[in-house]
C-alpha cells in the first residue's frame, strides 16, 4: 500500500497520525521506569538464564555417554 | 510528403463545462478525458496548487513532530539507568552454545519456539521449513515451500501447525501431522495475501488467526479457516519488517517496525495506530514486547537497540557502543526482562543489561550474520538463527 501511494497521500496520513498522537495520555518517566525496575527485581531470581541451571537438570547440557530413559 | 500527420479535431460537449467546443483528447490515469482547452488549462493550474500542498504538508508534519517532542519532554524527568544505579549488577553469566542444528542448505532466516519449550521451527533461503527437537537435535519434519527466501515462520500456540511466508507474498499454514510419511507440503493452506513480500508472521492467541507484516507497508490480521482479511493496518510509509504481539493472553495490541525508521503500537480491534516512535536513524529490523507488556525493544540497521516505554510514550534507553558498528537484526528479552539478547550483522550476539543500558556479555560462534534470536517460552534457553546455515541453542 505505502509503495503505491502518492507522496501527498503519504504525507496526509502522517499529519493525521501526528495530530492524534500529540494528545496521547502519558505518564512521567520516573513512574514508568520505577515500575519496570520493580517488575525485573521481582522476576530475576527465577530467570534461568541469569541464575543458571544446575548441569544435572539442564535439558540442554552437552550430550555424552549413555542416556537412560 | 509521404508521411503527413493530420490532427483530427473532435468537436462536442466538454466533460467539465458542458459547452460545445473543440475538445482536446487527453488521457489521465489511463482514462480518456474530453475537455475543452479552457478546462485543460484550469486543471493544469490545479496541479500547480497540488505542488504547493505537498510542501505545506511537509511543514505541517515537521511542526507537529516538534510539538509531540515538546509534550513528551514535559514528562522526561529522569532516565531509566539513573534510577537503576542502586540495582545489583548482573554478574557472570554461564551461557554457552549447547546445540548446533545443522541441516539447512542455505541461510536460515527465521525461527520460532513451540510452546512445549523443546521444539522449534526454522525457515531458510533454500525454501525449506524444518521442525527440530532442540533437546536431541533431531529433525521431526521438513517441508518444501513453493518459493525460496522464506523470511517468516511461526509455531501455532497448540503446537499443531506452523505458518510461513516470504517472497511468494503469501503466508501459508501447514498442519503438522504425527505421521512421518505424510506429505506436509500437500496440506499447505494459503492464508494471507499481500502485494509484496511477507516479512514476519505470528499466530495470535490461538491457532485461528494469523498476523502478518509485509513489504507493501501494511500489517494484516487473517482468519486461518476462511483465509479472510479481518483487519488491515495502514500507517507505515515504507516496508514493515517485523511485528510482535502483546505478551498477555488477553492482549489486543501489537507493535511493528519498518524501513520508515518508525516503531508503531496498534490496536487490533480498531485497526488504529495508537502510538508511534521515531528515534532510530535507520530501518527498524525487529520489535519485541517486554514481558510485562508495558514496553518494547527494537533492533535497527543504525547499530543500536532501543527500549521504549509505552506509558511514558518515549524512548527510555539506548543500547549502543562505539565498538558495535554493524546493524542489529533481532532482539529478545530474557524471562525477567533483565537481559536483552541482540543478534548483529557482525556475526555476534550481544547481551545487554536492560536496566543499566550496559553490555553484559558478547557471544561468538556463528560464521555469518545472525538473522533471528528467540528466547524459549520458559526462558531456559535461547536460539539464534544465522546466514551460516545453522541454528545454535544457548543455555
Amino acid at each position: 500500500m505505502a509503495r503505491d501511494m502518492a507522496e501527498k497521500d503519504i504525507l496526509k496520513m502522517e499529519v493525521d497520525q501526528l495530530k492524534k498522537e500529540v494528545s496521547t495520555p502519558r505518564s512521567a518517566v520516573s513512574a514508568a521506569a520505577k515500575e519496570t525496575i520493580e517488575f525485573v527485581e521481582a522476576q530475576s531470581p527465577e530467570d534461568p538464564l541469569i541464575k543458571g541451571v544446575p548441569e544435572a537438570t539442564n535439558p540442554f547440557k552437552e550430550k555424552g555417554g549413555c542416556i537412560i530413559s | 510528403m509521404c508521411d503527413q500527420t493530420f490532427v483530427a479535431i473532435t468537436f462536442g460537449p466538454c466533460d467539465n463545462c458542458a459547452k460545445t467546443k473543440p475538445l482536446m483528447n487527453i488521457y489521465l490515469n489511463n482514462e480518456v478525458i474530453n475537455y475543452c482547452s479552457l478546462c485543460v488549462e484550469l486543471m493544469a493550474c490545479q496541479g500547480l496548487e497540488k505542488g504547493e500542498t505537498v510542501a505545506k504538508l511537509k511543514k505541517e508534519t515537521e511542526a507537529l513532530k516538534v510539538k509531540l517532542e515538546v509534550e513528551r519532554n514535559k514528562l522526561h524527568d529522569t532516565e531509566l539507568h539513573k534510577l537503576a544505579e542502586k540495582v545489583e549488577a548482573v554478574g557472570q553469566l554461564n551461557i554457552r552454545a549447547r546445540r548446533v542444528l545443522k541441516g539447512h542448505a542455505n541461510k536460515v532466516l527465521c525461527m520460532d519456539w513451540c510452546t512445549d519449550k523443546r521444539r522449534l521451527v526454522s525457515s531458510s533461503q533454500d525454501g525449506k521449513l524444518i521442525v527440530w527437537d532442540a533437546f536431541t537435535t533431531n529433525k521431526e519434519h521438513a517441508v518444501s515451500m513453493p518459493s525460496t527466501w522464506v523470511m517468516a515462520c511461526a509455531y501455532s500456540p497448540s503446537g499443531c501447525a506452523v505458518a510461513a511466508g516470504g517472497l511468494d507474498n503469501k503466508c501459508s499454514v501447514y498442519p503438522l501431522s504425527l505421521d512421518k510419511n505424510e506429505n506436509l507440503a500437500a496440506k499447505r493452506k494459503p492464508v494471507a495475501m499481500h502485494t509484496n513480500y511477507v516479512s514476519h508472521c505470528t499466530f495470535t492467541n490461538s491457532d485461528l488467526q494469523v498476523l502478518t507484516s509485509s513489504g507493501d507497508g501494511t500489517c494484516a490480521l487473517w482468519d486461518v479457516e476462511s483465509a479472510q482479511l479481518l483487519q488491515s493496518f495502514h500507517s507505515h510509509t515504507a516496508d514493515v519488517l517485523s511485528l510482535d504481539m502483546g505478551p498477555s493472553e488477553t492482549s489486543n495490541t501489537f507493535v511493528s517496525g519498518g524501513c520508515d525508521k518508525k516503531a508503531k503500537l496498534w490496536d487490533m480491534r480498531s485497526g488504529q495506530n495508537v502510538q508511534s516512535f521515531e528515534t532510530h536513524e535507520s530501518d527498524v529490523n525487529c520489535v519485541k514486547f517486554y514481558p510485562n507488556g508495558d514496553a518494547f525493544a527494537t533492533a535497527s540497521d543504525d547499530a543500536t537497540c532501543r527500549f521504549f516505554d509505552l506509558r511514558a510514550d518515549r524512548e527510555v534507553a539506548v543500547f549502543s557502543k562505539d565498538s558495535v558498528m554493524f546493524g542489529a537484526s533481532s532482539v529478545d528479552f530474557s524471562l525477567s526482562g533483565r537481559l536483552l539478547f541482540a543478534g548483529y550483522n557482525d556475526y555476534t550476539i550481544n547481551i545487554w543489561d536492560v536496566l543499566k543500558a550496559e553490555r553484559v556479555s558478547i557471544l561468538f560462534g556463528h560464521d555469518n550474520r545472525v538473522s533471528t534470536v528467540r528466547v524459549s517460552p520458559d526462558g531456559s534457553a535461547f536460539c539464534s538463527a544465522s546466514w551460516d546455515n545453522t541454528l545454535r541453542v544457548w543455555a
